[in-house]
């Protein structure tokens, strides 16, 4: 079992929702991102999401742009994210790690080459977010001998056709992504979330996590209550640009931050648990 | 001659096509043309693009739709543009006839109406009430701000800082024309952070908003069905060769950014073996440089805003910054149709550098009375260097894809000029 599927197992075992912040690789410079890794996950990040950087990210809102600019002006590259991984796995076996970006960076250094770096490095799964599953096949088929998980990205455009499809192709876990929107965008409308989950886990028995929108603890767990995981990571990353002229804080200062994230998800009560969702807690075996 | 409706059965038929692209769909029902092509994009934008795509198939099939479209480029557009003979050029340079190609004289100065009136249709009949373009040189923004301002609908173009600056009479258009120019500060600052930009607004305005993107790049149906719209160039030009001579180009060529005009014009000549198919790139400071926008003669294959082809980038996978005269040509990738057909070896790609434009720009304006768009007279340069090499009796169309009264202050600053 991937130590993906092995988290997600272990806290519906405990009742509780994962924590997964993302921070973009290299920013503000590439001796920051180790140190912070392990901060977070000391202060309750289950799994970590690092973002790739790419020249042009079309997904991302201007707060990621901007952490995507100074990660590359550091000259941080997939080969340098890589050491980042390995560096990380030497002291922590634990933690899920999620490398999250686009496609052409990958596939320049080739999907095989970068597969079996990957698992060699201690990567855990990835996310492509330019890769729908009809695109994925050389990818998945470099991923998955491997014992990498493809994660994808479910919108709130995504019809029951693209669940069902997203549903087969997937593993690990699923990111529904709150809002029509790039990240970082606004306007989570929880009740929008549930009803729409409720309808992915018709088809879906992955465990969901829901990103885009959540800024701070109240939102988190608002989230919290009706997903298997909270994926934060604009408002992270707003906090490091924040400290990008102080980068010896920043480990200390997202600590907090996570730790405020963790308090108010678990306060937040266990998981989906909600009636609102009956049907969910069949496909997810209960929480 | 074809009509549109002819054509659009010819191709989403899929028959079996004679030459070196036998036996491939073109594209595919997943958008591929070969290896190319796709749909690269984030989950948010696959249902919106297979409803788009549904509505294409549909309405580009559909009499009505098809009959009101070609009203449109006959009255509103100015359609068929005319085919030139540039006599006294062609006597100068000594070779080739060369024929022109008048998308120039479309209403707004260039081949992009063609693009945006079908596509403004379109929005229209699938009821979204905004329209988003990105534009380069400004032409592709004009030509949607025209077609929203007559259909009443809302229009945003996006523009990178670098265009807004150096195409200063076009922005001003499109203000007038009732549409919001956004400035785009991000990245490189030009045309593919613009279309960066409106892939960001379609995502989040995904329901009322249609984007018309403006070349044969992007995720699929675009580059299918920016073509299709753009063929008429093609099929004009085949039958008014036809008719004025007898028999078809020797040649054809157009200039090459993201590609729209050149796979306009090339489209309907694709089964005709005999007929070269030449696109010109933009060679900037010339390709041993690395200053340049032409990823067809000097990139490799990645993926880049929702398909993949060739494109500029470094050995990790970044987009690298491109440098050409002409803002329209100033992109990093191109059609996925073109990097099928490049290795194909149907068509042929080459470049030019800015000085052999400019020079083109001139000779054409002096010789032939006609100020073409510093992008075509990329294709122009090419044409006067390969018309000599040619016999007399035979021919050379190039596409003259725009005018230049949009590049008044870029060739007038070069000259030492300030307007």
């Amino acid at each position: 079992m991937s130590r993906i599927a092995n988290l997600f197992e272990r806290l519906r075992g405990e009742g509780r929702t994962a924590l997964i912040p993302f921070v973009t690789a290299g920013d503000p410079n590439p001796d920051v991102t180790v140190p912070l890794m392990h901060r977070m996950a000391a202060a309750g990040a289950d799994l970590i999401e690092l973002g790739v950087p790419f020249s042009d990210p079309i997904a991302d809102g201007p707060v990621i742009q901007r952490a995507t600019e100074r990660a590359l002006a550091a000259g941080v590259r997939l080969r340098d994210v890589l050491d980042m991984v390995r560096a990380f796995r030497a002291e922590d076996t634990e933690t899920p790690l999620v490398l999250m970006g686009y496609l052409n960076p990958i596939e320049i250094m080739g999907v095989e080459l970068f597969a079996a770096e990957a698992a060699a490095a201690g990567v855990d799964g990835t996310l492509v977010v330019d890769v729908p599953p009809e695109e994925a096949g050389p990818l998945a088929g470099a991923l998955r001998p491997r014992g990498l998980d493809l994660v994808y990205l479910l919108a709130p455009t995504s019809d029951g056709e693209r669940i069902a499809r997203i549903g087969a192709a997937a593993s690990g876990f699923v990111y529904y992504v709150a809002v029509k929107g790039v990240t970082g965008a606004g306007n989570l409308d929880i009740d929008a979330v549930a009803a729409k989950l409720g309808e992915i886990r018709q088809q879906i028995a992955l465990p969901i996590g829901v990103g885009f929108g959540i800024k701070d603890g109240p939102s988190a767990a608002r989230v919290a209550a009706v997903a298997d995981a909270v994926i934060v990571g604009s408002a992270i990353v707003e906090r490091i640009e924040g400290l990008k002229d102080a980068p010896t804080r920043i480990p200390d200062a997202l600590g907090g931050f996570l730790a405020e994230l963790r308090g108010a998800i678990d306060g937040a009560g266990a998981g989906p648990v909600v009636g609102a969702i009956e049907g969910a807690l069949d496909a997810t075996g209960g929480a | 001659m074809a009509t549109v409706a002819d054509d659009i059965q010819l191709q989403t038929g899929a028959p079996p096509r004679s030459g070196s692209i036998r036996g491939h769909s073109y594209p595919d029902a997943a958008g591929h043309f070969g290896r190319y092509g796709g749909r690269f994009v984030p989950e948010t934008l696959m249902h919106p693009l297979a409803e788009l795509t549904e509505a294409y198939e549909h309405y580009l099939e559909s009499p009505a739709f098809v009959a009101e479209l070609d009203k449109d480029l006959r009255d509103y557009v100015g359609r068929p543009s005319p085919l030139y003979h540039a006599e006294r050029w062609s006597r100068e340079l000594g070779g080739a006839q060369i024929f022109l190609k008048r998308e120039d004289l479309n209403h707004t100065g260039a081949h992009k109406v063609n693009n945006t009136v079908g596509q403004a249709l379109l929005a229209r009949r699938m009821g979204k009430t905004r329209i988003i373009a990105e534009t380069g040189a400004g032409q592709h923004g004009v030509a949607s701000a025209t077609v929203a301002a007559r259909m009443g609908l809302e229009c945003v173009v996006y523009m990178g800082a670098v265009d807004l600056a150096r195409q200063a009479a076009n922005v001003y258009r499109m203000k007038l024309l009732g549409a919001r120019v956004v400035s785009v500060s991000s990245g490189s600052r030009t045309l593919k952070d613009a279309l960066n930009e409106a892939m960001r607004d379609w995502v989040t305005n995904v329901d009322n908003t249609f984007y018309i993107i403006g070349t044969v790049a992007g995720p699929h149906p675009y580059p299918a069905m920016v073509r299709d719209l753009q063929a008429v160039i093609g099929r004009e030009t085949r039958a008014q060769m036809l008719e004025r001579s007898g028999r078809l180009p020797d040649v054809v060529m157009a200039c090459v950014g993201g590609g729209s005009n050149a796979i306009g014009l090339f489209h309907p000549f694709i089964d005709d073996a005999d007929v070269r198919m030449i696109g010109v790139e933009a060679g900037g400071d010339g390709l041993a440089s690395g200053r340049h926008a032409a990823p067809l003669c000097a990139g490799k294959p990645g993926v880049l805003h929702g398909n993949r082809t060739y494109l500029m980038e470094d050995e990790h996978g970044q987009i690298i910054e491109t440098h050409s005269i002409s803002a329209g040509l100033d992109y990093p990738g191109v059609g996925p149709e073109h990097a099928w057909l490049k290795d194909s070896g149907r068509a042929e790609y080459v470049a030019v550098t800015d000085d052999e434009a400019l020079t083109a720009f001139h000779a054409l304006t002096v010789t032939e009375g006609i100020i073409p768009a510093l992008e075509t007279s990329h294709a122009l340069a090419y044409a006067a260097k390969l018309a000599p090499q040619m016999r007399r009796d035979q021919t050379i169309v190039v596409n003259l894809s725009g005018r230049g009264d949009k590049d008044m202050d870029t060739v007038a600053r070069l000259d030492g000029i300030e307007l």
